[in-house]
């Protein structure tokens, strides 16, 4: 995920000349400090978050456990990792079910922060979760916004509450409750329409439903890119009804992101959810402290084994495992795994949750070509079955076949059959020595068998 | 005109509240324009989403200004800053419709208001007694071409529309080809909202653009980058990412009524030179408004006290 690389990156500099210090003086932490305090501003933390951030850093730092440490580089940057960690909410926070179901969400923010979709998102990580979610459209001022929730209702197969955009939101929500009872959801969304967070009378209207619906939650949407101002508008739909978490959204662009710092530090609210892409399944489960380890580089892999866990299939894992073991793994599998990963969403996010790539500069302007598994899924689906099990019968006159059938040339044939060749020899001392960190990691997580390699070219 | 600078301010107050309080709260008391104010300044920018490095060199000019000049007045330490900002918005730019039909396409991030800009231009256009064509050339989002339909209802236009899920280019070749042979003025083209860091999607937008392109040989095109104003320093990236894919030619800035901010058009000017040529500030039809960098300034600096 590109969220944060910036700020990332600039923090990594800073640090990796901390790092190298065996003795670190007053003068060095403070040189630190006010590129960490730049870093973050231009990542649109808020100034007074920021100003608070660093002096406290700032505090631990010349402190004693910094001194008489023996790395105490590491330990500075321990402590901009704990104190970031602490920023965006400690630990990580779930949506509260009321003990008298229907539990009522109500999703609040500005115009264009994301609310509907973000609703619809919702109700669909809810609904796998084993709830009956209701979405209601509340939304009766923005055009056809109605009809928006409607189509991803549809899309989601979630019942979608609506009556029209005549009726005053705060019987529309009334309405959906009852409705909710009656016919047996144990969860009602309701969208609301976007608000300036100055507007006075609209306000109003967000309280009313408040005390007619008595929600359990109510999250405060906010785009991802939202300025020095975030705070502003997170504290006053705050005072007016008292949020109980933020949804994080657009998170999936280049925004370093800043308001994710600051929201939580001003409101004390959590951020629950975070928004990550268009398609409906893209709302993930907020983690402070993955986050904060990514802002400073170290990666994220619990994130990417999780992501790796939703998407292989379980079955297909344990049997590729085995493959691996007795060393049996061919082309099949190797397509397979590509498709499992092309699964898994855009390369690039994946390969910046592993520790070290994440900062890597090549990766900064490396586009991994999507196509290029387009590509490498064609050659191997050119090839019969018996040289997928046995490539090495592939002689020039196969390639040339292969390369026609694929509308590739005979090089990319090659190539292939030498990336092959390559994640052949890396399973096999992954076979052998058992010793990897991230297997670890895995086998600790669940008993689920293998996570198979990763494709890299 | 004065009723247009009166809405104007009006319309900013929130702008200036966040800026001029803060700059007049700095400076009551009468104090020196030393280190310190300088640096309580820098803050005052940083906090209007100014970014850090166009902040720096507004208050580095000022602070060479003052010391040239030789100012310790705060009426000519606005005067200086006013000036600076002019300077560094230009004066005016609008968009040009002179082409027959004239195209206009509407481009950025998802949520920026691209739709209810349309919208708004399109009844502007009309007021002005043009023939208005507009494209729902959003058909990735729910409800979007929806959307546009009720706004095309609401002002009274003509709508060229496919279904949701069909080619945008395909739309917006369409739309400018109705344009011609119906005798429009102006030819608005709508897209979806995209994040600037989504390659393919950034490549169906060249598409668009290069389909459009093609059928106004030498006609002037405008690719209309909308922007939220509430946004941070992500809008820069926003406008340098459109433009190198799809040359931007202005920027129209959005919900400018609801934030005290609005400073990374600064930003974007003095680090892009992309002209903005529109504001919305406020929900009405009417509440869109041409971009005028001195009055901008100045409602940005003379308060309701002169």
């Amino acid at each position: 995920m590109a969220v944060f690389s910036g700020l990332a990156e600039k923090l990594q500099g800073t640090f990796k000349k901390l790092k190298g210090k065996g003795k670190l003086t007053e003068t060095d932490v403070k040189q630190a400090m006010r590129e960490v305090r730049l870093a973050l501003l231009e990542a649109d933390v808020n100034y007074k978050v920021v100003k608070n951030f660093v002096s406290k850093v700032q505090e631990r730092a010349v402190g004693q456990e910094v001194f008489q440490s023996l790395t105490p580089g590491q330990q500075v940057i321990k402590i901009v990792n704990d104190e970031l960690t602490q920023l965006m909410g400690g630990t990580q926070s779930s949506i509260n079910l009321s003990s008298k179901p229907p539990t009522v969400v109500m999703m609040v923010g500005l115009q264009g922060a994301g609310k509907t979709t973000s609703a619809g998102k919702l109700a669909k990580v809810m609904k796998k979760q084993g709830r009956r979610p209701l979405l209601v459209a509340g939304d009766i001022y923005r055009p056809a916004a109605i009809k928006q929730l409607q189509i991803l209702g549809e899309q989601i197969e979630i019942p979608v509450f609506a009556m029209g955009d005549k009726q005053n939101p705060v019987n529309i929500a009334k309405a959906a409750l009852e409705h909710a009872k009656v016919h047996g959801n144990d969860l009602i969304i309701i969208d609301t329409a976007g608000r300036l967070h100055v507007d006075e009378k609209l306000m109003k209207e967000l309280e009313n439903i408040k005390a007619n619906v008595q929600p359990t939650e109510i999250l405060l949407v906010v785009d991802a890119m939202t300025g020095q101002d975030a705070v502003n508008v997170a504290e006053m739909f705050n005072e007016q009804l008292g949020l109980t978490g933020v949804v994080l959204t657009k998170l999936d662009g280049d925004t370093r992101g800043g308001a994710a710092l600051s929201v939580k530090a001003v409101t004390g609210c959590p951020v629950k959810y975070v928004g990550l892409g268009e398609k409906l399944d893209a709302l993930e489960a907020f983690h402070p402290d993955r986050m904060a380890s990514r802002i400073l580089g170290m990666g994220d892999v619990l994130s990417l084994i999780e992501k790796a866990q939703d998407n292989f299939d379980e079955e297909k894992a344990k049997e590729l495992e085995k493959k691996i073991r007795q060393q049996q793994f061919t082309l099949e599998d190797f397509l397979d795994q590509l498709q499992q990963m092309k699964s898994m969403g855009p390369m690039e996010d994946i390969l910046s949750m592993l520790p070290g790539v994440g900062n890597a500069k090549e990766l900064k302007n490396l586009q991994v070509d999507e196509k290029e598994l387009v590509r490498t899924e064609a050659i191997i689906q050119s090839m019969t079955d018996e040289e997928r099990k046995k490539p090495e019968i592939i002689n020039g006159s196969r390639k040339k076949r292969i390369a026609t059938g694929s509308g590739t040339r005979v090089q990319d044939v090659n190539r292939i059959l030498k990336q092959f060749a390559q994640a052949k020899k890396l399973m096999r001392q992954f076979a052998g020595a058992d010793q990897s960190k991230l297997a670890k990691k895995m086998s600790k997580k669940s008993k689920k068998g293998g996570l198979g390699l990763p494709f890299f070219r | 005109m004065a009723g247009l600078l009166g809405k104007f301010k009006e319309g900013l107050s929130k702008t200036r509240e966040g800026f001029v309080d803060k700059i007049s709260n700095l400076v009551a008391g009468k104090r020196e324009f030393d280190e310190v104010f300088f640096e309580e300044l820098e803050e005052i920018f940083i906090q209007g989403d100014v970014g850090m490095a166009t902040t720096l060199d507004i208050v580095g000019s000022l602070k060479r200004k003052v010391k040239e000049q030789k100012i310790t007045e705060t009426k000519d330490l606005y005067q200086v800053l006013e000036e600076l900002i002019v300077e560094l918005l230009g004066a005016d730019s609008v968009l040009n419709v002179e082409g027959k039909p004239a195209v206009i396409m509407v481009v950025g991030v998802n949520g920026a208001g691209k739709t209810t800009t349309i919208g708004k231009l399109a009844y502007q256009y009309k007021e002005q007694g043009k023939k208005v064509l507009i494209a729902a050339g959003d058909t990735f989002r729910a409800g979007a071409i929806d959307q546009l339909e009720i706004w095309a209802n609401r002002v009274g236009t003509q709508l060229i529309k496919h279904q949701e899920g069909s080619d945008p280019a395909a739309v917006a070749y369409d739309a400018v080809n109705a344009g011609r042979s119906r005798g429009a003025d102006v030819v608005i083209i709508d897209t979806a909202g995209r994040l600037q860091n989504k390659a393919n999607l950034m490549q169906e937008l060249q598409k668009v653009h290069r389909i459009v392109s093609k059928e106004l040989p030498g006609a002037p095109l405008e690719v209309l980058l909308v922007l939220d104003a509430t946004t941070g320093q992500n809008a820069i990236s926003q406008a340098k990412v459109f433009s190198e894919a799809v040359g931007v030619t202005g920027i129209a800035l959005t919900k400018l009524d609801g934030t005290a901010k609005g400073g990374v058009v600064l930003g974007i000017t003095h680090e892009l030179n992309i002209p903005v040529k529109l504001i919305g500030i406020g929900e009405g039809i009417e509440d869109l408004r041409t971009f005028d960098g001195r009055t901008f300034a100045k409602a940005l600096f003379t308060g309701e006290e002169e």
